[in-house]
């Protein structure tokens, strides 16, 4: 993707295979078309009518051009900017003049007109949306230190290594399974998160990571596993699902002295991934929660911004309290490639 | 060395408290590694602070190396109401990473350890540990303040060798008598020693003073009487709680403060 390998300091044509992408051009040019309007006539409902009669002009050129840019994402990609940027002005205007070739019987308006408006609107778009993927691209630098720090709960590494030190002399093959297992994990942690990775890798990262959590706390953690229908092939920015399991066991499991359920199901239905993780929930206050974690959204906002960065509009991420369960359910779409 | 009869006489009796089974079974191997230099024997071990209250009483362990993140009730919190016993163990603590906590230490001089634990250190520890002994309770509920560890979930009773827990939550009034205060629940009374000016500040959020000698639930407060005068008192107004039959006078100069609890009541 794109949005994700750029250079965050250079210009960048944005993704015209992102929904958010599309629906802002959408949405821009519509309203330019609806500015225009008014700017003719100043009369309210008149600038209505005007502006009715002249979508005959705007939305032809405008789904086509977004069409043929969706078909083109990847030769853009390569182009370099200014480059790219007059062939996305030039295909607007080629295609608002012909439109304007074949509705000349129901809508008489002069082919310069038409020109400077194709211009004017693919221009102020491409404007816009440059600034607006600039505007989250020192995010995006940022995004890997966050990451970073949003993930390693030093409480985690600490406890971890504590519990391989006590394996060391009673079950040492087990002590070097933990290692490589810990080893795998900050391995994770410490790459460069600006890659999509796949499905399989992140989940063999939580396999290691739950292995590590089963030695620390042993019975009180209780897993299940439902991943029979996950697309293994499917693409997603990492450590999405590693610090929601994290914050499962951590608030579910750790704070109760009973047994923890903690479930994590894959899927998919159609062209959308989904990830649902459910822990129990112990609401503060009661008897015997005397060290309820305050919550704590670091975690699941830095999940969030992520999957925004990644996907936009296209990617889901939604909490709640079912009963006595936590839900975090996150919905991605389902895209294929090298990682 | 000393012959293995008097060793085991002597030795000091350590009761481990951690939820996670590979870190007793770790601190019991270091305890092991270490004998040469502190006799010890395990007094006894516990996965929550629950289980602690409730064994450690009879076990006669000397000194608790307490975990402090533990679910149930964590480590600050058991060490206040331990702190009571006649007996009361001395207390090392023992974190893997909790940043708050080692500064109220340190700025309390009580002692604690990081995990993994180092066999050095925890056998300077329990040297130390033996000679100072239990540590008070004022400093151990200074300690708390400093590690902005979280208002307790239970009052503690302490008869000699038994520590009977009453939830905060369940408290309807606490009501000051000459030395002890009176917590008052649906189910009976108990009686603690500890100054009502500081149970306000640890629970401000919880009870609201409604007289000089008098804290009460925000949750249990159902309205306002008034109370007309007589002969004895003045005219006043009581408070009316659920969960127990008695009113409890409101005095005045507490009145406009608690007249705000019940927003919704019109008095």
């Amino acid at each position: 993707m794109l949005s994700i390998r750029q250079n965050p300091h250079s210009n960048a044509l944005p993704d015209f295979r992102n929904f958010g992408v599309v629906a802002r051009a959408l949405v821009g040019v519509n309203l330019l078309g609806l500015a225009a309007a008014l700017a003719q006539e100043p009369d309210g409902g008149r600038a209505l009518d005007a502006f009715v009669h002249s979508t005959v002009l705007i939305e032809p050129p405008l789904i086509t051009s977004l069409a043929l840019l969706y078909a083109a994402a990847p030769l853009l990609r390569r182009m370099p900017y200014w480059p790219a940027c007059l062939l996305v002005v030039a295909l607007a205007m080629a295609l608002a003049a012909a439109t304007q070739a074949a509705v000349s019987a129901i809508a008489d308006v002069s082919l310069a007109r038409v020109l400077i408006f194709a211009a004017a609107g693919a221009a102020l778009v491409l404007a816009y949306l440059t600034l607006h993927l600039r505007a989250y691209s020192p995010a995006l630098a940022e995004a890997r230190l966050q990451a970073l720090q949003a993930r390693i709960r030093p409480h985690f590494l600490f406890n971890s290594l504590n519990a391989v030190l006590a394996l060391v002399r009673s079950d040492p093959r087990r002590a070097e399974r933990t290692l490589e297992d810990l080893a795998d994990l900050f391995r994770a942690l410490m790459s460069d998160n600006r890659k999509l990775v796949r499905l399989a890798d992140e989940i063999s990262l939580i396999e290691r990571y739950a292995a590590i959590e089963q030695l620390r706390l042993g019975d009180r953690l209780r897993m299940s596993w439902d991943l029979d229908q996950a697309p293994v092939d499917a693409l997603l920015p990492p450590l999405i699902l590693q610090p929601l399991l994290e914050n499962a066991v951590y608030h579910g499991v750790e704070p109760a002295t009973g047994i923890g359920d903690v479930l994590v199901r894959i899927g998919h239905s159609g062209d959308r991934v989904r990830i649902h993780i459910e822990n129990p929930w112990h609401a503060a206050g009661g008897a015997g929660t005397a060290s309820v974690r305050a919550g704590n959204h670091m975690a699941l906002d830095n999940i969030r911004e992520r999957l925004m960065l990644f996907f936009d509009a296209e990617a889901a991420l939604q909490t709640r309290v079912d009963g006595a369960r936590y839900c975090v359910d996150i919905e991605i779409p389902y895209r294929t490639g090298p990682a | 060395m000393s012959a293995p009869a008097e060793e085991a006489r002597d030795a000091l009796r350590v009761f481990i408290a951690d939820d996670e089974a590979p870190a007793r079974a770790r601190l019991k191997e270091v305890l092991a590694d270490i004998r040469g230099e502190v006799a010890v024997s395990v007094a006894g071990e516990a996965a929550n602070g629950l289980e602690v209250i409730e064994r450690l009483p009879a076990s006669g362990a000397e000194v608790l190396l307490l975990d402090i993140q533990m679910p149930g009730m964590g480590g600050i919190e058991l060490a206040r109401h331990l702190g009571g016993l006649e007996n009361a163990p001395a207390i090392v603590f023992v974190t893997a990473h909790d940043r708050h906590a080692v500064e109220a230490f340190e700025l309390n001089a009580l002692d604690y350890l990081m995990k993994p634990v180092r066999a050095e250190r925890l056998a300077a520890a329990l040297k130390k540990a033996r000679r100072a002994g239990p540590v008070p309770r004022a400093r151990l509920a200074q300690a708390a303040k400093a590690a902005q560890a979280p208002a307790r979930e239970f009052f503690s009773v302490t008869e000699r060798h038994r520590i009977q827990l009453v939830p905060v939550a369940d408290v309807v009034y606490l009501k000051a008598e000459l030395k002890y205060v009176t917590l008052r629940t649906p189910a009976g009374e108990h009686l603690i020693e500890e100054p009502l000016v500081e149970i306000e500040r640890e629970f401000a959020d919880r009870f609201v003073r409604v007289h000089r000698n008098c804290l009460v639930a925000r949750a249990a407060i159902r309205g306002f009487e008034r109370v007309a005068g007589g002969a004895e008192e003045e005219p006043h107004w009581s408070v009316v709680l659920e969960g127990v039959a008695e009113r409890l006078p409101v005095s005045r100069r507490q009145w406009p403060a608690v007249k705000g609890v019940l927003p919704e009541s019109k008095p």
